[in-house]
């Protein structure tokens, strides 16, 4: 126990950035091992899928964990409608984008540029976020939940529904393309065109090595979603290491208190709840709508919950905590296990065919059947594992992996200023502290 | 600096309660006819009173004489049923807790309520009105955010003296929930002084607090009194109140029941009466 303390302890004095690369470069070597112990010839092809998916998963549920994290972490604002912001984000910017020609059967759209679609989504998301809070947020957080866990279904037959598979207004053509979905601008699509165009020496090379275009393809589609978690790290953290951030903790911790002291809450929880909205839209269109084309079922609440289940094993409050989160949730308690499961499916011999017949097997100390079972079903069972890490998590560090770290919410360096540090007459001290801060608002 | 002076005059819902001293001019907090029900519940029933600017007034009387529900009408969490509020001279009557704070009306809460997962210096360095970085745009955007690192750097400097002033320097870097008590009474007084306030209402500011620390607090009262600020407490230890507090008004069933120093509130029958429980 010690040694993983130490290691643990070792790991900490790592600068974040530091941290969340060594965490999914061990992740990708993890993956490379497991693929190197059951692909054969294809190892290396099989470790690029695995490192591909990955990364587009933890690109993925890092921008969602970040958004929830501003949202639930910094401000307690209980969001559980992730899903349906995602899917404004994507079915707006599904719309903006889509063909104005689509082939027979397809729903048209406006025939954007996919940056504009991208916007669009964001903006979208932030608007609908709005409405969706401000009734919510002058009531308790648990309305808020109920508010939007409701609106996110909403949303999601709302776009299910026939009535606006394809509409004209004004002579333009759009829709939803109700429950067939729409197809669009495809994000990976445009990563496609500049891996297979400039790039392509790149790709010659790794097909030389027994990787596959559209592998590499994935990895670099999954890089970009990483540039965009490095990004909005970089301005979720500037936003939080402010007055501003301060001001969101504070109502995360009263807000009451916080409007005794001159805040108006409204305001900041308004603001807070939009940007999250907005990053979220960004998640879902390229999540989701990765591949070019969206439907309504890929917007059903459980993905909200397992935004929130890596948020909670990061650490809710902390921004590297939040990336750090996804990665794990996605990678190890996610995707690892559906990939132990499909190619180990006969560990243990032939799996029984229910749950009783594994566990009655026990009475006779055997336990290969239940490990052969869990194998086979590991796809379902890894949520068993979810809730078994989380009830983990919850008890023994109840803070995530890196919520129990001191974050102030400041821009500059909170050490006693060196003038300040004794020396001073007690009265000249007295005097302006009565006076407050006239620091504050000097420019406004 | 202002001359703390006792004056302060009822202005009573019932017209035989005596006034010790004519209506003052220029009142800083003027209660008029202040009432807020419950349900059937009158909880406050047409309290009347005035605040001097500089003065250091306490608010005292039986449990369940109003005095709570008093403040939380004037500082805006309740809004009142009747009668009105004026602050400066301005009409605040039902305005929101951020609005009067930031007009320079602040209070502290009879629970310490303090943010306890932040630490020490950043409960302090909320208070400061009007800061440049509470803009999301400016924290973020980069040629901005050097505006924000410059004031940073002030409310930083300001918020360290004002734990040094409150003595409670040493725990700057602590989370506020791991505080003792009567520190949490300290942090709370130095976060409301932060907000560059006229006027303090304190709600039970000594209760739970250890006689040695009740001094200190009492002196920093006294202190900041003599800059200008104007002090409305709320005290169940008669002693204090009446030691410290040059005007004091008594509630008795949401009602003014009478105003004036230590000796006439001590010399009153009817505030023996309320307070042992009359009717004898």
């Amino acid at each position: 126990m010690s040694t993983a303390h130490d290691v643990w302890d070792r790991l900490e004095t790592l600068p974040d950035y530091g941290l969340v690369a060594l965490f999914i470069l061990a992740i990708w070597l993890l993956l490379s091992l497991f693929a190197a112990l059951v692909g054969g010839p294809q190892a290396p092809n099989l470790a690029a899928g695995f490192v591909s998916s990955v990364t587009v998963l933890i690109g993925a549920f890092a921008l969602l964990t970040l958004a929830l994290n501003l949202q639930w972490g910094y401000t307690g604002l209980f969001n559980i409608g992730v899903a349906g912001f995602m899917a404004v984000g994507a079915y707006t910017t599904a719309i903006l984008t889509a063909p104005t020609n689509p082939a027979a059967g397809a729903v048209p759209g406006l025939g954007l540029p996919l940056g504009i679609g991208l916007l669009g989504g964001m903006v979208m998301a932030a608007i609908v976020g709005a409405l969706a809070a401000l009734p919510a947020l002058r009531l308790r957080a648990d309305y808020l939940a109920i508010v939007t866990v409701a609106l996110s279904e909403i949303i999601r037959l709302f776009v299910n529904w026939n009535g606006v598979a394809q509409l004209a207004v004004a002579g333009v053509e759009f829709g939803t393309g109700g429950a067939t979905g729409i197809s669009f601008t495809s994000p990976s699509g445009i990563v496609a065109g500049v891996v297979n165009g400039p790039f392509s020496p790149l790709v010659a090379a790794a097909e030389s090595l027994g990787v596959s275009g559209p592998n590499v393809v994935n990895f670099v589609y999954g890089l970009t979603l990483l540039a965009l978690v490095v990004a909005s790290y970089w301005v979720l953290s500037r936003l939080v290491n402010s007055p501003f951030g301060r001001v969101l903790k504070a109502i995360r911790e009263d807000e009451q208190v916080t409007q005794s002291l001159g805040k108006d809450t409204r305001l900041f929880k308004i603001k807070a709840f939009m940007i999250g909205c907005a990053l979220m839209g960004l998640a879902g269109a390229l999540f989701r709508g990765s591949a070019g084309y969206i439907s309504p079922a890929q917007f059903r609440p459980g993905i909200t919950f397992y935004v929130f289940a890596a948020l909670i094993i990061g650490g809710s409050g902390s921004n590297t905590g939040s990336i750090l989160g996804a990665a794990t949730f996605s990678a190890l308690l996610f995707y690892l296990p559906a990939r132990l499961g499909e190619f180990f499916p006969n560990i243990g011999g032939q799996a029984p065919g229910n749950v009783v017949d594994a566990v009655a097997a026990l009475g006779a100390l055997d336990v290969s059947p239940l490990v052969a079972y869990t194998i086979a079903n590991i796809s379902t069972l890894r949520f068993v594992l979810i809730g078994v890490v989380l009830i983990y998590i919850i008890q023994r560090r109840p803070l995530g992996l890196l919520g129990h770290r001191n974050e102030p919410a400041a821009s500059v360096d909170l050490r006693r200023p060196a003038a300040a540090d004794g020396g001073e007459p007690r009265d000249a001290r007295r005097a302006s502290s009565a006076r407050g801060s006239d620091g504050g608002g000097d420019d406004e | 600096m202002s001359e703390p002076e006792a004056v302060g005059a009822a202005v009573g819902a019932d017209s035989d309660v005596p006034t010790t001293s004519d209506a003052i001019d220029a009142p800083l907090l003027e209660v008029d006819g202040l009432r807020k029900e419950f349900g059937g519940v009158t909880a406050v029933d047409g309290a009347s009173f005035r605040v001097a600017p500089g003065s250091f007034t306490g608010l005292i009387g039986p449990n369940g004489a109003g005095k709570s529900t008093t403040f939380n009408c004037i500082t805006g969490i309740h809004e009142p049923t009747g009668g009105t509020v004026r602050f400066d001279g301005q009409d605040v009557t039902g305005l929101a807790p951020f609005t009067l704070a930031q007009q320079g009306l602040v209070r502290t809460f009879q629970i310490a309520r303090e943010l306890s997962e932040m630490t020490v210096l950043e409960n302090v360095m909320l208070a400061p009105p009007g800061q440049t970085g509470e803009s999301a745009l400016r924290a973020v955007l980069p040629g901005l955010r050097k505006q924000v690192r410059e004031a940073e750097r002030d409310i930083v400097e300001d918020a360290w003296e004002t734990l040094e002033f409150f003595q409670i320097d040493h725990l700057a870097h602590e989370n506020a929930g791991s505080l003792s008590g009567g520190q949490r009474k300290l942090l709370e007084m130095a976060r409301v002084l932060s907000t560059d306030p006229e006027m303090v209402l304190l709600d039970e500011p000594l209760a739970g607090v250890n006689p040695t620390l009740e001094e200190k607090l009492l002196d920093r009262i006294d202190e900041l009194r003599r800059d200008g600020l104007t002090f409305l407490l709320v005290e169940h230890d008669m002693d204090i109140i009446m030691r410290h507090c040059e005007h004091i008004i008594v509630m008795h069933q949401g009602q003014v029941l009478a105003e004036g120093d230590a000796e006439t509130i001590q010399s009153d029958e009817r505030v023996l009466e309320a307070y042992l429980g009359g009717d004898v």
